[in-house]
């Protein structure tokens, strides 16, 4: 440590204070200056910046009190040490409550005061890795975009405001696409848990028992193939945000084994004895109605009301079309950045497309739809024939060649599969039938993937 | 010609040896050393209080009688010493300046209640005296625990330390331009 470096200033009415002090501190290197009431003390504070004042509690004028609130308003991570020429309980009580660093009554024994002041200038240090640290992890975690035009969207965010304030499990439904986890990242990124990480798993992605592995970790030898011990989502998520994607998709076993976890924030790792704990907020989010689930009898009910605390609904994109706009344009100079391609606008046309599709695939099919016409496009802005679905033709009853509901049922299915460049989830779920039924369809009418 | 180190007793310890300082400075600092005698006002800087004495004020009263030919003033004394912030000091010098103020009250093994020791005694007021008058030449506290330069707040941190400035001192004490990081 060069002593240099470090500012120490020293504000006292007593001159004679100031100066013995002054003289103490410059000896050991120290940059030092006095101050003798709050007027000179906020002045030498604007001139420059200090690592530590020792400010005394009784002064004319405003009193050392007063002034340490000054002090910490201009900048809160100065290191504040109170003298005073009477012990008293009751005022040093008052400055540590106030933010004082440390308290010492005059005169010190110059020992107390040698390790009075390593001891601030190691919290100073400890203070400014601190906050080194804060801004270097808010870097890492910038604050996800959400773009929010339409009120049901601006709700949604008041919502997640509200809930972010909170310790809440809140549950996120909406459909496939919509947004879910930018939404769950979100609240994570605004909660008090931001400095720790939210920790995501796609419930959906994994079997009953790679979930369960995924989820609580496993012992050396848990199983076949488990050569190495793995601390599992739940435990990496202790601090900060577990959250869940596709929750509905868990089997009944894990379902149990998540209620248990969510009861007593404890659990152990497959082949292991020993319990865990884990301090983690979890948000869920789901595409299905768990409702109905929990009716049909796929879904445990004390589950669903254990993470049904807050609910957050993000309506399909078709449903709040004021958003295409500002996210299509969003797009445009996310993917115009990370290509490096002078895209800039959407020709009127174009974005007249882009209301008036359906967006099955939500937000997701909306940026993917931007990004493929990014590549393909010709000019700087975007033209219909860069859209995928302009080229795909639509449904129109009177071009059908004949009335029969059968010709009527084959051309709208050949117009939503071109549309979706087929795509048989999206196809299904556009044409609100299972993928089952919609090969069937498939087979029977004879339609050819071109 | 300034070109001397005045040392000057005040109150001194009878048994203290005051010549055996005078050669261990003559070795650390080119300068002729010699006693010097004063008449100073030392009631006028006692404090009935503390029943101690400022030892800024006998700077201060050191330097009004300073001789011409002075290049340094050094006073040695056994009474016990203070700064108003501190509840005492073993010494006191101006940081780049002429004058310092060394005191044995609690150098002494007695003032810890422990038996006497006058070679101990006199090695710490070396230290001491050496310490102080670096001062003067510029020089601040260092990190090095063996360097005579290190700050002690005990007796037993002066028995650790040397009679001697570290490298880093004493190239500075020789060109005070360079600045000790």
């Amino acid at each position: 440590m060069d002593p240099s470096k470090i500012g120490i200033l020293i504000v006292d009415d007593e001159e004679s204070v100031r100066s013995s002090l002054y003289k103490w501190f410059i000896e050991d290197g120290y940059r030092t200056d006095t101050a003798a009431d709050a007027k000179e003390t906020l002045k030498k504070l604007e001139e420059q910046s200090w690592d530590i004042i020792l400010l005394d509690i009784k002064m004319p004028g405003m009193n050392g009190l007063e002034l340490q609130e000054r002090i910490r308003d201009i900048d809160p991570s100065i290191v504040i040490i109170m003298i005073t020429a009477y012990a008293s309980v009751d005022t040093a009580v008052q400055a540590l409550k106030a933010g004082a660093f440390d308290y010492v009554t005059k005169p010190f024994d110059p020992d107390d005061l040698e390790h009075l002041i390593r001891n601030a200038i190691e919290k100073r240090k400890l203070s400014r890795e601190n906050l080194q640290l804060k801004q270097k992890i808010s870097q890492l975690n910038p604050e996800e975009i959400v773009i929010a035009e339409s009120p049901q969207m601006k709700h949604v965010l008041e919502l997640v405001d509200t809930v972010a304030q909170t310790d809440s499990t809140v549950l996120i439904h909406g459909e496939s696409g919509t947004g879910k986890e930018v939404i769950a990242r979100t609240i994570h990124n605004r909660s008090r848990r931001r400095l720790f990480p939210m920790i995501a798993v796609n419930c959906g992605a994994f079997p009953e028992t790679l979930l369960e592995s995924e989820l609580f970790g496993h012992e050396k030898g848990a199983f076949t193939g488990a050569q190495y011990r793995r601390k599992g989502k739940i435990e990496l998520a202790d601090g900060g945000t577990l959250f869940l994607d596709e929750i509905g998709d868990i089997s009944p076993k894990t379902q149990l084994d998540l209620l248990r976890v969510l009861e007593t924030k404890q659990f152990t790792r497959l082949g292991g004895n020993r319990v865990i704990r884990s301090d983690f907020r979890l948000i869920c989010a789901t595409n299905k109605n768990l409702e109905e689930e929990v009716k049909k009898g796929n879904f445990r009910e004390d589950l669903f009301y254990r993470i049904n605390v807050f609910f957050i609904l993000i309506p399909p994109l078709r449903e709040r079309r004021e958003d295409i706009s500002a996210l299509a344009h969003f797009f445009v100079q996310k993917y115009s950045r990370a290509m490096n391609k002078p895209v800039h606008d959407i020709s009127p046309e174009a974005m007249k497309l882009l209301k008036e599709y359906s967006w099955p695939g939500n937000v997701r099919e909306l940026e993917n739809a931007i990004e493929r016409a990014m590549v393909v496009g010709k000019t700087p802005t975007i033209q219909p024939q860069d859209l995928p679905f302009s080229q795909a033709p639509a449904f129109d009853p009177a071009k059908v060649e004949s009335d029969s509901l059968e010709a009527i049922e084959k051309a709208h299915i050949s117009a939503v599969l071109a549309r979706t460049g087929w795509n048989i989830k999206r196809s299904a779920e556009i044409l609100g039938i299972d993928r089952v039924t919609l090969y069937n369809k498939i087979k029977k009418f004879n339609l050819k993937k071109p | 010609m300034r070109n001397k180190l005045y040392i000057v007793p005040i109150h001194h310890p009878k048994a203290v040896n005051l010549e055996l300082l005078r050669q261990a400075l003559s070795e650390v600092f080119p300068l002729s050393i010699e006693f010097l005698a004063l008449d100073l006002d030392i009631e006028s800087v006692f404090n009935a209080r503390r029943h101690q004495y400022h030892s800024t004020e006998i700077l201060a009263n050191l330097l009004r009688q300073m001789p011409d030919d002075a290049e340094r003033i050094l006073a040695i004394t056994d009474l016990d010493l203070y700064i108003p912030i501190l509840t005492f000091v073993f010494g006191e010098a101006q940081l780049r300046g002429r004058a310092a103020v060394v005191s044995c009250h609690r150098l002494k093994n007695e003032f810890y209640g422990i038996p006497a020791d006058n070679d101990i005694l006199v090695d710490r007021l070396i230290k001491e005296a050496v310490h102080e008058l670096g001062h003067t030449y510029g020089l601040v506290h260092c990190e090095n625990y063996s360097c005579v330069m290190h700050a002690s707040t005990y007796v037993e941190e002066i028995d650790t330390k040397d009679y001697h400035f570290c490298l880093d001192c004493q190239a500075q004490l020789e060109n005070p331009e360079i600045q000790i990081p």
